[in-house]
């Protein structure tokens, strides 16, 4: 409930007008940690980034490195404890009050007293959004994630992969400029989550979108990103960051499922499992293998 | 604070009951009414006949059909005291209510308010709130129906206020995060999450109010005021030697409870059956 409105929001804007013009996200030097009763975690620890606007950054890493801490601290759920952030500009507060992002969380986060299309106009009932306008977007909405037939069900009817689904779709509600996605697509099957990759890649290009996407999925993270940002924890740093250069995808629009099969994918999926296991390669012919074998998930 | 506990196994006994393994459910609803009517008839029998073959005074314990005869008897003066005694019960079972809910809001969102009323909270809850009725009766004169009023606003508050603050509490982070992304006002807070996330824990508080609230509008009247409720009519009848007219009477509260006991009952059932509180994730 802490609306307080930042008072630097100036000195924010003239910072990074300096740097290029309005990036999605710009964070510098950036450093999280949390007092514990046994003592301090340095969630985050010097992370620089930048995630340009309508670009698509993915971050992977072993559990607990600070995926979800660095989602958060963008998202203004938390603030960090020194280093510059901030989002199209401004501070990351300013971002929220302004609704500059979508956020999908690790969990659904669905509230289990309102209906599935309930769920999903949420954002846009709270936002002021006309009643038949909202019934259009849900309806939209519901119908790209599948679940039209589903939009009087309450969440707890659903499976777990359906409730994520429904969070998906109201993340999307409002088509931000800045899409926050917590490992969206654990929960669900191989199948639909290919499926709603596919989507993914469609929407954000669609509406020009940047996203920044954790995932636990190399393959996921390689078909999905322009760069991916492989974190290492205690302290959670950024260990590297890989730009894809997949030869079928030069806009993001050209990647189909025949990507999932190119030569490409598979070299770029061994250079990210490289990065993530300390730039150790363990036997040949590795690629294939990354392919069936490293999804972490 | 045994109401907690109270409030606690009651929600469990309402919605998480294992169903017998050997039973339908239609049989099983059956059976639930049944049973107890069949055990109230087999007791009004067994009273029936220790009054009559068995050699009870009439003067100890009134048979049940002298009990029925008084009821028919008196029916007007039973009705107009039920009457009086339940309005009592359900004003100050809304007043009580709404002030519940409210305070407990403003204690859920500030810190200080919760400190501070912390303890009358607790005193309230361990007081008996009766007590208080001499004291009210002679404040608000004789004649007034307020000082009964005020006794079953208070005890209904306790309840609804310690069972909507647990409420409040329960919001999850993860609903917090969201309305905080999507900045919504505390307003919207209010209504999106806050109200529904403890609609359950409000109600129950409610239920256990109704039977409070009817209780002490009852017992206040045996501490003075004006007569005509079902409390000064069970102690006068008694003072008189009329023992089944009191014994009506009470029937008469008896049906009283149970009734706002089973509406508010039905409020809960209904409301919840229709929104589903948990189960998501
Ligand atoms: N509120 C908090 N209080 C204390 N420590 C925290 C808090 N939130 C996160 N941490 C710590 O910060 C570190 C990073 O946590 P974070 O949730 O960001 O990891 P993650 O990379 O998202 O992991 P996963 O892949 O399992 O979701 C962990 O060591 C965690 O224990
Ligand atoms: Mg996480």
């Amino acid at each position: 409930m802490s609306d307080q409105i930042p008072t630097t929001t100036s000195a924010a804007e003239t910072m990074t007008g300096a740097a290029g013009a309005d990036a999605a996200v710009e964070v510098r030097g950036l450093n999280k940690q949390f007092q514990t009763a046994s003592g301090i975690v340095h969630a985050l620890e010097g992370i620089d980034l930048t995630v340009e606007a309508g670009e698509f950054v993915s971050l992977i890493g072993p559990s607990g490195c600070g995926k979800s801490t660095l989602m958060r601290l963008i998202a203004d759920l938390d603030v960090p404890t020194s280093g510059e952030l901030t989002v199209f500009g401004k501070t990351a507060t300013q971002a929220r009050l302004d609704q500059d992002y979508g956020i999908a969380f690790q969990q659904a986060g669905l509230l289990p007293w309102r209906t599935v299309a309930a769920n999903v106009a949420l954002p846009l009932e709270l936002h002021g959004v006309a009643s038949a306008a909202r019934r259009t977007r849900v309806a939209d909405l519901l119908e790209m994630v599948g679940l039209t037939e589903f939009a009087d069900r309450f969440p707890d009817q659903l499976s777990g992969g359906m409730q994520q689904r429904v969070a998906i779709a109201r993340s999307l509600a409002e088509q931000p400029r800045l899409l926050l996605m917590d490992e969206p697509f654990g929960a669900l099957d191989e199948m639909t989550r290919e499926k709603m990759q596919t989507d993914l890649v469609r929407i954000a290009a669609d509406t020009g979108a940047a996203v920044v996407f954790v995932t636990h999925s190399i393959p996921e993270a390689v078909f999905l990103s322009d760069r991916v940002v492989v974190m290492s924890p205690r302290p959670g740093r950024i260990s590297d960051i890989i730009p894809m250069r997949l030869d079928a995808a030069e806009g993001r629009e050209e990647r189909d499922d025949d990507l999932r099969e190119a030569s490409s994918f598979f070299e770029m999926v061994t250079e990210v499992r490289e990065a993530l296991h300390g730039g150790a390669s363990d036997g040949e012919n590795p690629a294939p293998r990354a392919a069936r074998g490293v999804d972490t998930r | 604070m045994t109401t907690n506990t109270t409030a606690n196994a009651i929600i469990g006994a309402g919605t998480g009951a294992t169903r017998s393994k050997d039973w339908s459910p239609r049989t099983e609803s059956i059976l639930r009414v049944v049973a107890p009517v069949t055990l109230g008839i087999i007791v009004l029998a067994i009273w029936q006949f220790l009054v009559t073959v068995g050699g009870v005074s009439d003067y100890l314990l009134p048979s049940p059909t002298s009990i029925m005869a008084e009821l028919v008897a008196y029916w007007p003066a039973v009705v107009s005291a039920t009457v009086l005694t339940g309005t009592n019960s359900l004003l100050g079972l809304l007043v009580g209510s709404l002030l519940g809910i409210i305070l407990a809001a403003v204690a859920a969102r500030w810190r200080i308010a919760d400190q501070m009323s912390a303890p009358i909270i607790a005193a309230l809850a361990v007081v008996p709130i009766v007590a208080l009725a001499p004291v009210l009766n002679s404040m608000f004169g004789a004649d007034s129906q307020f000082g009964r009023q005020a006794i079953a606003a208070i005890a209904s508050f306790v309840p609804i206020f310690i069972n909507t603050l647990r409420g409040f509490r329960q919001t999850r982070p993860v609903h917090r995060d969201l309305m905080k992304a999507y900045a919504a006002s505390s307003g919207q807070m209010l209504r999106s999450l806050t109200l529904p996330t403890a609609r359950p824990f409000i109600l129950t508080g409610i239920r256990i109010a109704s039977s409070l609230a009817v209780i002490s509008a009852l017992v206040a009247e045996y501490f003075g005021g004006p007569r005509g409720g079902l409390g000064s009519l069970i102690a006068t009848s008694a003072a008189s030697s009329a023992y089944s007219r009191a014994w009506a009477y009470v029937g008469a509260s008896i049906a009283l409870g149970l009734l706002f006991y089973l509406a508010t009952l039905a409020l809960e059932r209904l409301v919840l059956r229709r929104v589903p509180t948990g189960g998501s994730r």
